[in-house]
C-alpha cells in the first residue's frame, strides 16, 4: 500500500512539470514579456525605459528559456522559465500586479470558498442520492416518469438562471436573506445559506438523474436477485444492498473533488462577491492579472492531482477487488 | 450582394457536408441505418429534432454573410456597403433597424423611463413617451391594445397554418415518391395510430413552432414582442442571432476535438508501448487543468495576442468571429480528454478480437487496421458523445460568456444577453424581458438537444439495446 501511494506520488511529477510547461508557454511564449508590458502600461504611447522597468520589477528581463551569457550552471538558472517554475513548485507565487503578496491572499481566502462548497457537497450529496433512490425505488411508475423528466428539464436550464432567480425570489421579493456578501465567524451563516441552496437546486436534475442510473444498474444485478429470493422487504434491498454498493462509484467519484473544494466555484462566489478564491480568479481574470490567474491554474492542477491520488486510494479502500499493480 | 465568407461559416458548412455525405454513405449500410432508425421510431425525440432542425435553419440563414449593395446613383462601378448582413438580417429588417432609445418593455407602447416632452403650447410635460416603432400604428395605445394584439394574433396563426398545410403537404409529396400509395392513402397512413415513424408528433410540432413563428414574426412587425434593451435593440432580434453562436460553440468544438480524440485515442489502444504513454500523460497532464481555468488563461493570453499582433484592416465582425473559433479551440482542447480515454479503452478490447488478429495475420498495415476495423467500431461512442456534448457547450457559453472569457461582447450571444440583463435586475420597475427571452430560447433548444441525445444514446449504446 505504501509503495502504491509513494508510487503515485511520483508519477504526479511529470504530470505537474506538463502542467507547468503548458501555463508557461500560454503566458510567457504566445505573448512575450514586451507585449504584456505594453498591455498593462497602455498600447501605444509608452517608452522603452517604462517597458524594461516594467519587465525588471518582476524579474521578466531574463531570457526565457536559455541564458547564452551565463557561466556553468546559470545558463539554465538565470532564465524566466526556471526562475518561475522553481518558486511555483515551492509554492511561492510571488506578488500580483498591484503588490499583494498571492501566496498570503490565497491563504486567505480559501477559507470562505470552503465555508460554501462543504456545506454544499454534502447536503447535495444527502439530497441527490435521497433522490436518486427514491426514483429507483418507484421505478417504472408515474412518480419516477415524472421525476425523470423533470430532471432533464432542470438540467437544461443555464446555471446563471439559478442563481439569478433563487436572488430575486428569496433575496429581493421574499427578503429572507441578504442577496450577496460575506461576513465572519457565525454571522456569515445568513450569506452561506442561499448560494448553497442555489447549488444544491442547480444540481438536481443531473446528479439526481445520474445517481438513479446507477442505483437502477445496481439493482439490475444477481445478488439483488438473491437477496429478493430470501425474501428480504423491497426496503431492505435497497438499504441494505443496492444503496450500499451504489455508493461505491458515487463516493469515489464525489473524492476527486475534495480538494478542488478551497477553489470554490467562479460563478457563484462572483455573483455573491464572497471573498473567496473563485472570486479571486474572477477578479484578475478581469483585470487581467496574469500574475494570478496562473498561480490558480498551477494550483488548481495541484490539487485536482491529489484528488486523482486520493480516488485511486479510497478505491482500494472501499473495493478489495481493485488490485494495486 | 458581395458574398463574404468568415472562418466560422466555412466551417459549418464543411461540417453540413460531412453530415449529408454521412448520411448518403449510412442509407447503403444496414448496420449504420438500425440504430438511426430506432432513433426514429421515438416520438421525443423526432419532436426534438424537429425543434433542432429549426434552429438550425435559423443558424444556417445567420451564417450566409454578404456586402448588400448600395444604391447605384449615377451609373458608376457597383458599391458594396461595408456593413456586412446575413441572409436573416436581411429577413427580418424591421427587427433590425427599428430601434428605439432604450428600454421598453414587451408589447409596449409607451417607453420604459419618463422624458420631458415639449407640447405645441411650448410647456413642458413629463411623461412615458410613444416609442418610434412599439405600437405606433394605434392612436390611442390604452384602449386598443390588447384587441389589436389578438387581432394580429389570430391573423398570424392563420398565415401560419397556411404555411404549415404547405410544409406538411410537401412533406406527404415526397414520402408518397417512394410508395405506391395516392396522395390521402399517404396521409392516412400517416395519420394511423401504430405507425412505424412518429409522423403524427412531427407534423403537430412542425405546425406548432411554424404557427408560434408566423405569429411571433407578424407581432413584430408592429411590436417589439420580447422588449427591447438598453440601447433600444430589440430583444426578439437579439435572441434570434444568439442562435448562430449557440450552435457554432455547440457543434464546431466537437468537430475541431473529434480528430484529436479519435486518432490518439485509438492509436494509444492499438499500440501500446511508449505510444500509449505519451498520450496518457498529454491527456492526463491537460485533464488536471481545470477546464474554466485553462480556459481563461487562453483566451485572456488570445486576447492580448490579437491585440498586438492583428491588422487595423480587419474588421470587428471578423475579429469577433476569430474569437469565436478560438473559443471553440478552447473548448474543444479541453474537452477531448474524456472521449480520448473512452477511445483508448474500446481500441485496447477491439485489438484482442478475433477479425483484427485476422487483419494482422494478412499482413495489413496499421493504418489500415485502424481506420478499417477499428474506426468503425467505436463510432457508436463517437456518435453518442458528440449528441451528449452538444448542450452542455451551449450552457458553458453562457457561463463563460458571463465571465467575459465566452465569445466578443459584441457578438450577439445568450450569455451576453444574460450578462448585460444582470445588471439591470435592480431597476424598479424590473427590467426582466432580455433574461426571460434567453432564457426561453436557450430552454428550448438545449431541452430538446437534451432530449434527442437520449434517444441516441439509447438507440446506439449496445449494453442497452441488447436489454
Amino acid at each position: 500500500m505504501t509503495a502504491y501511494i509513494i508510487r503515485r506520488f511520483l508519477y504526479a511529477i511529470p504530470i505537474l512539470i506538463g502542467v507547468n510547461i503548458i501555463t508557461f508557454l500560454l503566458f510567457f511564449v504566445v505573448n512575450t514579456p514586451d507585449d504584456m508590458a505594453r498591455m498593462h502600461l497602455g498600447q501605444k504611447r509608452v517608452t522603452e525605459q517604462a517597458i524594461e522597468k516594467w519587465k525588471h520589477e518582476r524579474g521578466y528581463d531574463k531570457p526565457v528559456l536559455w541564458d547564452s551569457q551565463a557561466e556553468g550552471k546559470n545558463k539554465i538558472t538565470n532564465t524566466i522559465f526556471y526562475q518561475n517554475s522553481v518558486r511555483l513548485f515551492l509554492f511561492d507565487f510571488g506578488r500580483s500586479d498591484n503588490g499583494r503578496d498571492i501566496s498570503y491572499d490565497i491563504s486567505q481566502r480559501m477559507w470562505p470558498s470552503l465555508s460554501i462548497s462543504l456545506p454544499g457537497l454534502f447536503l447535495g450529496l444527502f439530497a441527490y442520492i435521497t433522490f436518486g433512490l427514491t426514483l429507483s425505488f418507484f421505478r417504472a411508475s408515474y412518480l419516477d416518469i415524472w421525476g425523470v423528466v423533470i430532471c432533464v428539464m432542470m438540467m437544461s436550464i443555464s446555471g446563471l438562471f439559478y442563481i439569478i432567480g433563487g436572488q430575486f425570489i428569496i433575496g429581493k421579493v421574499l427578503h429572507l436573506v441578504p442577496i450577496s456578501g460575506y461576513d465572519t465567524g457565525l454571522d456569515s451563516i445568513k450569506f452561506i445559506v442561499l448560494p448553497v441552496l442555489i447549488g444544491l437546486v442547480g444540481g438536481i436534475g443531473s446528479s439526481t438523474r445520474w445517481y438513479r442510473t446507477i442505483f437502477l444498474e445496481e439493482m439490475g444485478k444477481d445478488y439483488v436477485r438473491t437477496a429478493r429470493a430470501k425474501g428480504l422487504s423491497e426496503q431492505m434491498v435497497m438499504y441494505r444492498h443496492v444503496l450500499r454498493n451504489g455508493l461505491i462509484p458515487i463516493l469515489t467519484g464525489v473524492v476527486v473533488i475534495l480538494p478542488l473544494l478551497f477553489m470554490g466555484s467562479l460563478i457563484t462566489e462572483s455573483f455573491f462577491s464572497i471573498p473567496g478564491l473563485g472570486s479571486y480568479t474572477i477578479d484578475a481574470i478581469s483585470s487581467q492579472d496574469f500574475a494570478i490567474v496562473r498561480s490558480m491554474v498551477f494550483l488548481g492542477s495541484v490539487l485536482y492531482i491529489i484528488g486523482l491520488l486520493l480516488t485511486d486510494i479510497s478505491y482500494t479502500l472501499v473495493d478489495p477487488r481493485v488490485r494495486l499493480q | 450582394m458581395m458574398p463574404v465568407i468568415f472562418i466560422t461559416d466555412g466551417l459549418i458548412f464543411l461540417l453540413l457536408m460531412m453530415v449529408f455525405s454521412f448520411v448518403w454513405y449510412a442509407r447503403g449500410q444496414e448496420h449504420l441505418r438500425a440504430p438511426w432508425r430506432t432513433v426514429a421510431r421515438s416520438p421525443m425525440a423526432m419532436g426534438s429534432a424537429v425543434i433542432l432542425f429549426f434552429y438550425l435553419l435559423i443558424g444556417i440563414m445567420d451564417s450566409i454573410h454578404f456586402h448588400p449593395q448600395l444604391e447605384n446613383v449615377n451609373n458608376e462601378e457597383q458599391q458594396y456597403s461595408t456593413k456586412i448582413l446575413s441572409l436573416l438580417d436581411v429577413t427580418v429588417t424591421h427587427l433590425r433597424e427599428q430601434d428605439e432609445k432604450t428600454f421598453s418593455a414587451p408589447f409596449a407602447a409607451h417607453a420604459y423611463s419618463k422624458e420631458t416632452i415639449e407640447v405645441s403650447d411650448g410647456s413642458t410635460l413629463r411623461e412615458y413617451p410613444r416609442l418610434n416603432y412599439g405600437g405606433a400604428h394605434l392612436s390611442d395605445p390604452d384602449q386598443g391594445k390588447t384587441i389589436d394584439i389578438i387581432l394580429k394574433s389570430v391573423v398570424g396563426v392563420i398565415i401560419g397554418l397556411i404555411v404549415w398545410c404547405f410544409v406538411s403537404s410537401v412533406i406527404v409529396f415526397t414520402s408518397k415518391c417512394r410508395t405506391s400509395l395516392s396522395f390521402m392513402g399517404v396521409v392516412h397512413s400517416m395519420l394511423k395510430k401504430n405507425n412505424d415513424i412518429p409522423w403524427k408528433v412531427i407534423h403537430l410540432t412542425i405546425g406548432v413552432v411554424i404557427v408560434s413563428l408566423t405569429v411571433l414574426l407578424y407581432l413584430s412587425n408592429y411590436y417589439h414582442i420580447f422588449g427591447t434593451d438598453k440601447v433600444g435593440q430589440d430583444v426578439f432580434y437579439q435572441s434570434l442571432k444568439s442562435v448562430r453562436t449557440g450552435l457554432v460553440i455547440g457543434t464546431l468544438t466537437t468537430l475541431v476535438m473529434l480528430p484529436f480524440a479519435i486518432l490518439m485515442g485509438l492509436m494509444a489502444g492499438y499500440f501500446r508501448g511508449w505510444i500509449d504513454d505519451v498520450i496518457q500523460y498529454l491527456y492526463t497532464t491537460l485533464s488536471s487543468i481545470p477546464g474554466v481555468l485553462l480556459i481563461a488563461a487562453a483566451i485572456l493570453m488570445s486576447q492580448v495576442y490579437m491585440d498586438n499582433h492583428m491588422d487595423d484592416s480587419i474588421g470587428l465582425a471578423q475579429r469577433a468571429d476569430i474569437r469565436l473559433l478560438i473559443l471553440c479551440l478552447i473548448l474543444g482542447v479541453t474537452s477531448w480528454t474524456g472521449l480520448c480515454r473512452m477511445l483508448r479503452g474500446e481500441a485496447m478490447k477491439l485489438r484482442e478480437m478475433d477479425y483484427v488478429q485476422a487483419a494482422q495475420a494478412f499482413g495489413v498495415s496499421q493504418f489500415r487496421i485502424i481506420l478499417r476495423h477499428l474506426l468503425p467500431n467505436v463510432m457508436h461512442i463517437v456518435m453518442i458523445s458528440i449528441v451528449l456534448d452538444f448542450s452542455g457547450l451551449v450552457l458553458a457559453e453562457a457561463v463563460l460568456s458571463y465571465i467575459n472569457i465566452g465569445v466578443d461582447p459584441s457578438m450577439h450571444s445568450w450569455g451576453n444577453m444574460i450578462n448585460s440583463a444582470r445588471l439591470e435586475m435592480a431597476r424598479e420597475p424590473i427590467v426582466w424581458w432580455s433574461l426571460a427571452a434567453a432564457f426561453v430560447f436557450m430552454f428550448m433548444l438545449v431541452l430538446a438537444a437534451n432530449l434527442f441525445a437520449d434517444a441516441v444514446r439509447d438507440a446506439f449504446d449496445p449494453r442497452i439495446r441488447g436489454a
